[in-house]
């Protein structure tokens, strides 16, 4: 059982001076599994993902990701181990295009000896590009366009893409559709079913429940910074009413009573 | 993946509109500069009927007006080559002031190790060092420049990505840092009289030669290798390069030694032109050197631009200053004129931002 846990927290705790923003997560993610975190603004939802990802250093708690006990003190480090996120503000190069933005950091090369004057190698650059479009899904006219002229999907799809074709062993996205019209929320999503259909896990920050019982295996919902339940959306016989009701505080799950 | 004919989200794209280069842009001002010089030549009353770029009184083989053509590109060289550097560092995003004073100063520091001994049969009277110092091989000089030049680089590098210091005044400090260097150097006495070798550097079209060597090399460098994408990346999105693992200070401080060496080497070349190395050289050369590189297109807020557009604007100043010896503008009209060109390639570089084009 412990063999298929890829990330593991044990009272992860997180205070901002006075402020308990994270209290006591213990929180677990399986080998494949597509797992949101549902909560209301403030909830503690994004301080989670900010202690994972290295963003920022944890009051208390340890994170177990891949067998090993973590601590990264950036979200380089957690990327480097495997970590990938998406974030809600979009890390793009705008006068960039599509193939430099997605290699940006790791790009292909060629000559090495050269050290920091070696060529890159453009042309398995962008077959590698309409690979992970074509793996991803995403439709975009023209990979060599530069992203300031994308519009707002097209840039969060070119940030997923980037996420998603690199074989990261866990891939965290926070609220990747808020900003996003209907088709475009579309294409993200079945970016997430593809992510699903080869096997990556991946935690999904989002508001949104149709999005969540469509994509997610499981729900973790967060409320004044502890988590108030663990629903086995698959298996159990969950709505969307009982989801909300854990959110507002209505319920809580019965191995949290008292915590919140 | 052969089928672009749909966009994200129920959206459609005109796939025939092709990105126009900018550097097209540049191209066509230039040719435009050249047919208006070449009109007022024809109708000015004063110039009779003179052409600017043609050869009319068959003085050459060709039809164009060599001596004229050799002058604007020589013109332009030297401080071209500082445009190269300056540049690499405005595309991160940064500006570099420091330039024309490290001319001045590399100049006298190379030629004080680039003095010949014996001038007409008698002691160098501009000698600064002893008999050691002199006839050495030219690689003593120049590797001795571009040290010096890296070295003030790595300084303007380091309190730009290190102390977080803006890098105009970063650079500006070093500006006044460099002038009084030069000045120091030799109390302030030009240093002449260098060893023939020396002198070949800057001898005849050599100037024209490192120029357009220099630019070949970095627009391959900065179109085609891990440096030239970063240096980009960096000025594009600052924070989004820090997030894909790109060492950015240090990426700087690179960039920040490129383009002093580039200036150093500046020095060098203008000072084997000249065959003397005075603490005033390189007067304005840093304005000009980011007037070429604003005007060939390169974004003062960074991450756009090429090595292509900064030859090309250089080109464009070069024409304008010869054009306005031609029509026998004063000079100090031509410092104006250059001025309001300056100024209007930056609201193009403004409108040209906001437009997307």
């Amino acid at each position: 059982m412990s063999e298929d846990i890829v990330l593991k927290t044990t009272d992860l705790t997180k205070h901002y001076g006075g402020v308990h923003a994270l209290e006591g997560a213990n929180f677990e993610l399986r080998k494949g599994e597509h797992v949101a975190i549902m909560g209301d603004n403030g909830a503690g939802k994004s301080t989670f993902v900010r202690q994972i990802t290295g963003v920022e250093q944890r009051t208390r708690g340890t994170v177990v990701f891949d067998g090993t006990e973590v601590n990264f003190f950036g979200p380089i480090e957690a990327r480097e181990s495997g970590i990938e996120t998406v974030f809600q503000t979009l890390a793009l190069a705008d006068h960039l295009d599509v193939p430099d933005n997605l290699f940006l950091g790791r790009e292909k090369t060629k000559w090495n000896w050269l050290g920091p004057f070696r060529f890159l190698d453009y042309k398995a650059m962008r077959q590698d590009t309409l690979a992970a479009l074509e793996k991803t899904g995403v439709k975009i006219p023209n990979i060599h366009n530069t992203i300031e002229k994308m519009s707002g999907g097209q840039r969060q799809c070119v940030a997923i893409a980037r996420t998603a074709s690199f074989h990261s062993k866990l891939t965290i996205m926070d609220e990747p559709t808020a900003a996003l019209g209907v088709q475009e929320t579309e294409q993200v999503e079945n970016i997430i079913r593809q992510l699903k259909a080869q096997g990556e896990p991946l935690i999904l920050v989002s508001h949104n429940m149709r999005q969540v019982f469509d994509l997610a295996d499981r729900i973790v919902v967060f409320r004044r910074g502890r988590i108030c339940a663990n629903l086995d959306i698959k298996t159990g016989d969950y709505t969307g009413e009982d989801v909300v009701s854990y959110i507002t505080g209505a319920k809580t799950g019965a191995e949290y009573e008292g915590a919140a | 993946m052969s089928d672009t004919s749909h966009g994200t989200g129920g959206l459609t794209f005109d796939k025939t509109k092709k990105s126009w280069p900018s550097e097209l842009n540049v191209l066509l001002a230039l040719i435009i500069i050249i047919v208006i010089f070449e009109v007022l030549g024809q109708v000015l009353p004063y110039m009779n009927d003179q052409s600017f770029l043609f050869d009319t009184k068959d003085r050459f083989d060709s039809i164009f007006n060599e001596a004229r053509l050799k002058i604007i590109i020589l013109q332009v060289a030297i401080i071209g080559i500082i445009a190269l550097g300056v540049s690499q560092v405005i595309i991160t995003g940064g500006i570099d002031l420091s330039s024309g004073p490290l001319v001045a100063a590399t100049a006298m520091i190379a030629m004080s190790f680039g003095q010949t001994e014996l001038v007409n049969g008698f002691a160098n009277p501009k000698a600064l060092f002893g008999a050691w110092a002199m006839d050495l091989p030219v690689v003593v000089p120049v590797v001795i420049g571009l040290s010096f030049g890296a070295f003030i680089g790595a300084i303007n590098g380091t309190f730009v990505s290190y102390f977080k210091i803006p890098p105009f005044i970063a650079t500006l400090g070093m500006f006044l840092i460099c002038r009084g260097i030069a000045l120091w150097w030799s109390s302030g006495n030009p240093i002449s009289f260098p060893t023939a070798q020396f002198q070949a550097i800057g001898g005849g079209m050599m100037p024209v030669f490192w120029f357009l060597s220099l630019a070949v090399i970095f627009h391959i460098i900065m179109r085609y290798t891990v440096y030239g994408k970063h240096t980009y990346a960096i000025g594009s999105n600052e924070e989004a390069a820090r997030m894909s693992g790109i060492n950015v200070k240090r990426h700087k401080i690179m960039v920040y030694m490129i383009a002093a060496m580039l200036a150093a080497f500046a020095g060098i070349v203008l000072s084997a032109k000249a065959s003397t190395a005075q603490a005033g050289m390189g007067e304005f050369y840093e304005l000009f050197a980011i007037a070429m590189a604003v005007i060939g297109g390169i974004s003062l807020s960074g991450g756009r631009g090429s090595i292509i557009g900064t030859v090309l604007g250089a080109m464009v100043l070069g024409v304008i200053r010869s054009g306005f010896t031609y029509i026998k503008l004063d000079g100090s009209y031509q410092l104006m004129a250059m001025g309001g060109i300056i100024i209007a390639a930056v609201i193009l570089d403004q409108y040209r931002q906001r437009n997307k084009v």
